[in-house]
């Protein structure tokens, strides 16, 4: 029989807020244990939260991007469960009234574009953590409770785990793009659970679906979803049921493997937040976070393609990070040429950044350097093979090519004459070579230029080499 | 006279013109805790070495607050930074708060001088102070009476004239209810008027803080100070706070005040209901035009509150788990030691609430209970908002009897509850009402009238009981100690 997978996505995204989500605490990652914490996040009696405005804007702006409708009046709602690391014994987050509702997510997959719908975007707190370092006792570090963590849940269109990747590659570049999510799959700031079920294919109903944690990289996604599939079609293949139940992705083994079954599920007695008051976002303040988004990479991508006279590849590969194509943009508004820019970019700055696990952002040149070293070479200052050297430097150091040009003396030879002197030389040094050449053998003259080039260390002009040579050898 | 005997604006006015000095007022008032409060019990911690040093600190001053001196008792569910709050709980018996209340922020800016925190029904549940987990609090009109609750060591403190004034919370009459039982002055505000920063929670939409005073202009002042605004707390309301002094006095001629038919029934005390209409045609009488009127949801405010205060509550006392703060009992493992912890750290009463609270919030009974009375209370706020076209004020009974004795209640929590029947629904509503002495029964036990206003309208309750004080004397009576 032919089996089809059914699956539905449950995404948590750290913002990228300054300050927590109920109080004034930082949210920077990695401090000492317990240092960002305050009567509020620890959940003292007598405290009360405050809404952070900030992190309803980025739950509102994603809800814009993914095409959602905004609620005009969302409610936040207690979660109730007892765990050390929730302080108040229960979470804040919302229930009936999200802030986001519907929308979609658009995937390409082998040429075949789909739509992923979105059930429901809505803002909760995060919890802290618990550290067992061994013997009877556990520790508890409350630095990231209250930290605001953004939920996604969509519809159950995914078809198989290679859509659950893309889907989660597309949405953490939109993440990124809109400066809400840092997208960090590894460090937990973007997390990532999925309801999978499979069904024999062309039924209607679902089948019993299974929840699967704990893949903490697009790799994992793949590899858990594809093992959890076959494992449900295997089982259901020998006539076995499937056990509705949470499961772990375990990378080392390559398996998921149950977690707590369905009997154990919480009831989490939801109610209305009485601490907190609706949160109205009326048309003024809708407005004001719609123009606060940016273009977003499927439509920078078309525009780079009409406006730069790109090939796709490039306007994609430069489109997906959003600090990428803002880079690219800078050195073209500088002067540089479009498609030299990308080359450079895809070619040398891509090979190096990934060499050293760099981000753009991050990197020691900068667009003008860029383009500074490109009107060397159109200037015959330096040649385009020494410009690979002077740009390695550059990123290096950061420092600028016309400086390191000078202080090495990699200054191109355009002197006429000097290059006439070194020609000359070469030829009369290699009279078989002058010989086959004049023969025929007309692809030796890659032979000659290379020999000039390695005289001059690569700084002779190379349209003054070629021009030389074959007036030589014509001769 | 004692100095002890005096009121905030009467030992302000004192002070002011220096006859009196801070430090001269504090020894009276601990003269007169060191005289009475063994037979009270209304404090469960005296500030005295912190109070005479701030009374020092200021003896020579000049005088730049409101407060400048007057030594109040705060009711020990609202957090003051490095004094214990134990909200008269075991679980919180020996916390000691990093960080102050916003209430008592503001009375410190004014030069209050904290007397000590008082005692209550364990987490403000209870109409007596019974529940307490330290000990009872004597009615100082009948030491073998109730003083009502949960504020009761709040009324006890300012009626035995063991402090100048003092704080309390009212989440379904435990301001009213104890002032009335103690023959003074209590006032809840409107819900959102004062901030709840720092007020351990019971029931978050419901609870609100207010004072207990020995006459109504007190009540305007603490209210002018405490009330407004509070950036730490999303439910206080952005408006304005009216000088509530400058409401006192003025007369009350053709002011319509509303006499709910649902609130003189029978098991209302006789002596009650006539101490009530006796007041009302005293209000006639300085011009006051009384109507009958109608609340018709009334009856179903306590089953209302009892289902939305223990959800609420439920959820607001899941903190208290032995991992953080506050008692905590060792297990074999983590559900072990939550259950040990909270076990021994809470009394009999408040273990029924929470468990009456998850019972409401349950799924499959969510819809039936918490979602049904969160209906029912819409119904019992709109029943005051049409009344309210109709009249300015409504006047009821503040309780159905006055104080009650020690352990008449305490087999039967129905019974319990019933006592708060005519402060409940003010607070599902959320509207203002203060409570004030109205006369005595025949055993000489104080009764309290409950004047309840429009929504952030306490000018024109304080305005009526005000103009009911100034006519009658009850509120000059004191117990006898
Ligand atoms: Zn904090």
């Amino acid at each position: 029989m032919q089996y089809e997978a059914v699956i539905g996505l449950e995404i948590h995204a750290q913002l990228l807020t300054e300050s927590k989500m109920f109080c004034g605490c930082p949210t920077k990652f990695g401090a000492e244990p317990n240092t960002q914490t305050c009567p509020v996040c620890v959940g003292l009696p007598g405290v009360l939260p405050v809404i952070n405005k900030r992190a309803i804007e980025y739950v509102v702006k994603t809800g814009l991007a993914l095409n959602c409708e905004i609620t005009q009046y969302s409610r936040f709602a207690r979660k109730n469960y007892f765990y050390p690391d929730l302080p108040k014994g229960y979470q804040i987050s919302q229930y009936e009234l999200p802030l986001c509702r519907g929308g979609y997510l658009e995937i390409a997959l082998n040429g075949r574009r789909k739509k992923i719908r979105l059930t429901r975007i809505h803002l909760e707190e995060d919890a802290g953590k618990n550290i067992h370092e061994g013997g009877d006792y556990s520790l508890v570090d409350l630095n990231r409770a209250g930290v605001p963590l953004m939920e996604i849940v969509t519809e159950p269109d995914i078809r198989s785990a290679q859509e659950a990747a893309e889907f989660m590659r597309r949405l953490r570049m939109i993440l990124r793009y809109l400066g809400v999510c840092d997208g960090n799959m590894e460090q937990g700031s973007l997390r990532c659970d999925a309801n999978v079920s499979v069904r024999p294919a062309g039924q209607e109903g679902f089948g019993v679906k299974t929840e699967i944690k704990n893949m903490n990289s697009f790799k994992f996604i793949e590899k858990a979803l594809e093992y959890e599939i076959n494992r449900q079609i295997r089982l259901l293949s020998k006539g076995e049921k499937i056990v509705q139940e949470t499961r772990l992705w375990d990378a080392k083994r390559g398996i998921t493997e149950s977690m707590r079954s369905k009997e154990e599920a919480h009831d989490y007695r939801y109610f209305p937040e009485p601490d907190l008051m609706p949160v109205e976002i009326d048309e003024g303040w809708l407005n004001e976070i719609r123009a606060q988004i940016v273009e977003l990479p499927d439509a920078r991508m078309e525009r780079f393609i009409k406006e730069y006279n790109l090939p796709e590849d490039d306007a994609r590969l430069l489109t997906e990070e959003r600090a990428m194509a803002d880079w690219f943009e800078e050195a073209v508004r500088l002067g540089g040429h479009p498609k030299t820019v990308a080359n450079w970019m895809m070619g040398e700055l891509l090979r190096l950044l990934n060499k050293d696990g760099i981000q753009i952002e991050d990197s020691k040149v900068k667009p003008a350097q860029l383009v500074g070293l490109l009107s060397l070479i159109d200037r015959d200052v330096i040649s385009g093979k020494i410009a690979k050297t002077v740009f390695e430097e550059m990123y290096q150091t950061g420092r600028e090519a016309e400086v390191i040009v000078k202080e090495k003396g990699l200054l191109q030879i355009t002197d006429t004459e000097e290059i006439e002197r070194i020609v000359e030389d070469i030829l009369n040094n290699n009279p078989k070579e002058v010989e086959r050449f004049r023969a025929g053998e007309q692809k030796l003259l890659g032979f000659f230029v290379g020999q000039v080039m390695k005289a001059t260390k690569g700084k002779a002009n190379p349209r003054i080499v070629n021009e030389l040579l074959r007036k030589k050898l014509s001769a | 006279m004692e100095l002890y005997r005096l009121g905030i604006r009467e030992a302000i006015e004192l002070i002011s013109k220096k006859e009196i000095s801070p430090l001269e007022l504090l020894e009276s008032v601990f003269q007169r805790i060191d005289s009475v409060e063994e037979r009270i019990k209304a404090y469960v911690t005296i500030e005295r070495e912190s109070a005479f040093n701030r009374a020092r600190g200021l003896e020579n001053k000049p005088m730049e607050g409101k407060l400048h001196g007057i030594p109040v008792a705060v009711k020990d569910n609202i957090c003051t930074r490095g004094v214990r709050t134990t909200c008269s709980s075991r679980i919180l018996e020996n916390f000691i708060p990093p960080y102050e209340s916003t209430v008592t922020s503001r009375l410190t800016v004014q030069g209050y001088i904290l007397a000590g925190k008082t005692n209550l029904d364990e987490f403000a549940m209870g109409s007596s102070t019974e529940n307490s987990a330290f000990f009872i609090t004597r009615n100082p009109w009948d030491t073998e009476r109730v003083p009502g609750g949960s504020s009761g060591g709040s009324a006890a403190a300012v009626a035995a004239d063991e402090c100048i004034a003092a704080l309390g919370s009212d989440t379904g009459g435990s301001i009213r209810q104890p002032a009335a039982f103690c023959g003074i002055v209590g006032l809840k505000p409107t819900y959102g008027r004062v901030s709840r920063y720092g007020l351990v929670a019971f029931a978050s939409s419901l609870d609100q803080i207010g004072p207990l005073t020995k006459c109504v202009e007190d009540a305007a002042i603490l209210l002018n100070i405490i009330g407004g605004h509070d950036h730490h707390d999303s439910t206080s309301v952005a408006m304005s706070v009216p000088d509530f002094t400058s409401a006192l006095g003025m007369d009350i001629k053709g002011l319509k005040i509303g006499i709910p038919r649902e609130y003189f029934i029978e098991g209302v005390d006789k002596e009650v209901e006539n101490g009530v209409r006796d007041a009302i045609k005293r209000l006639e009488s300085l011009g006051a035009v009384p109507l009958e009127i109608s609340l018709p949801h009334t009856e179903y405010a306590v089953a209302t509150y009892y289902i939305l205060a223990t959800s609420e509550a439920s959820s607001n006392l899941a903190r208290y788990d032995g991992v953080k703060y506050g008692l905590r009992m060792d297990g074999e493992n983590l559900i072990e030691m939550y259950m040990n912890t909270r076990h021994h750290g809470f009394g009999a009463e408040v273990k029924r609430r929470i468990i009456l609270g998850t019972y409401a919030l349950s799924s499959g009974y969510y819809e039936a209970y918490y979602r049904k009375a969160q209906q029912v209370r819409t119904l019992i706020r709109q029943d005051f908002e049409n009344a309210f076209k109709e009249v300015d004020v409504i006047i009821t009974p503040t309780t159905p009897t006055p104080a009650f004795r020690i352990g008449e209640k305490t087999r039967d929590p129905l019974q319990m509850y019933l006592s708060d029947i005519f402060t409940i629904p003010v607070n599902l509503a959320g509207v203002p009402a203060i409570s004030i002495p109205c006369g005595f029964s025949g055993e000489g036990l104080p009764i309290g009238l409950q004047i309840i206003g429009r929504h952030f309208d306490e000018e024109n309750i304080l305005k009526v009981a005000y103009a009911y004080e100034q006519d009658t004397e009850w509120h000059k009576r004191r117990p006898v100690l």
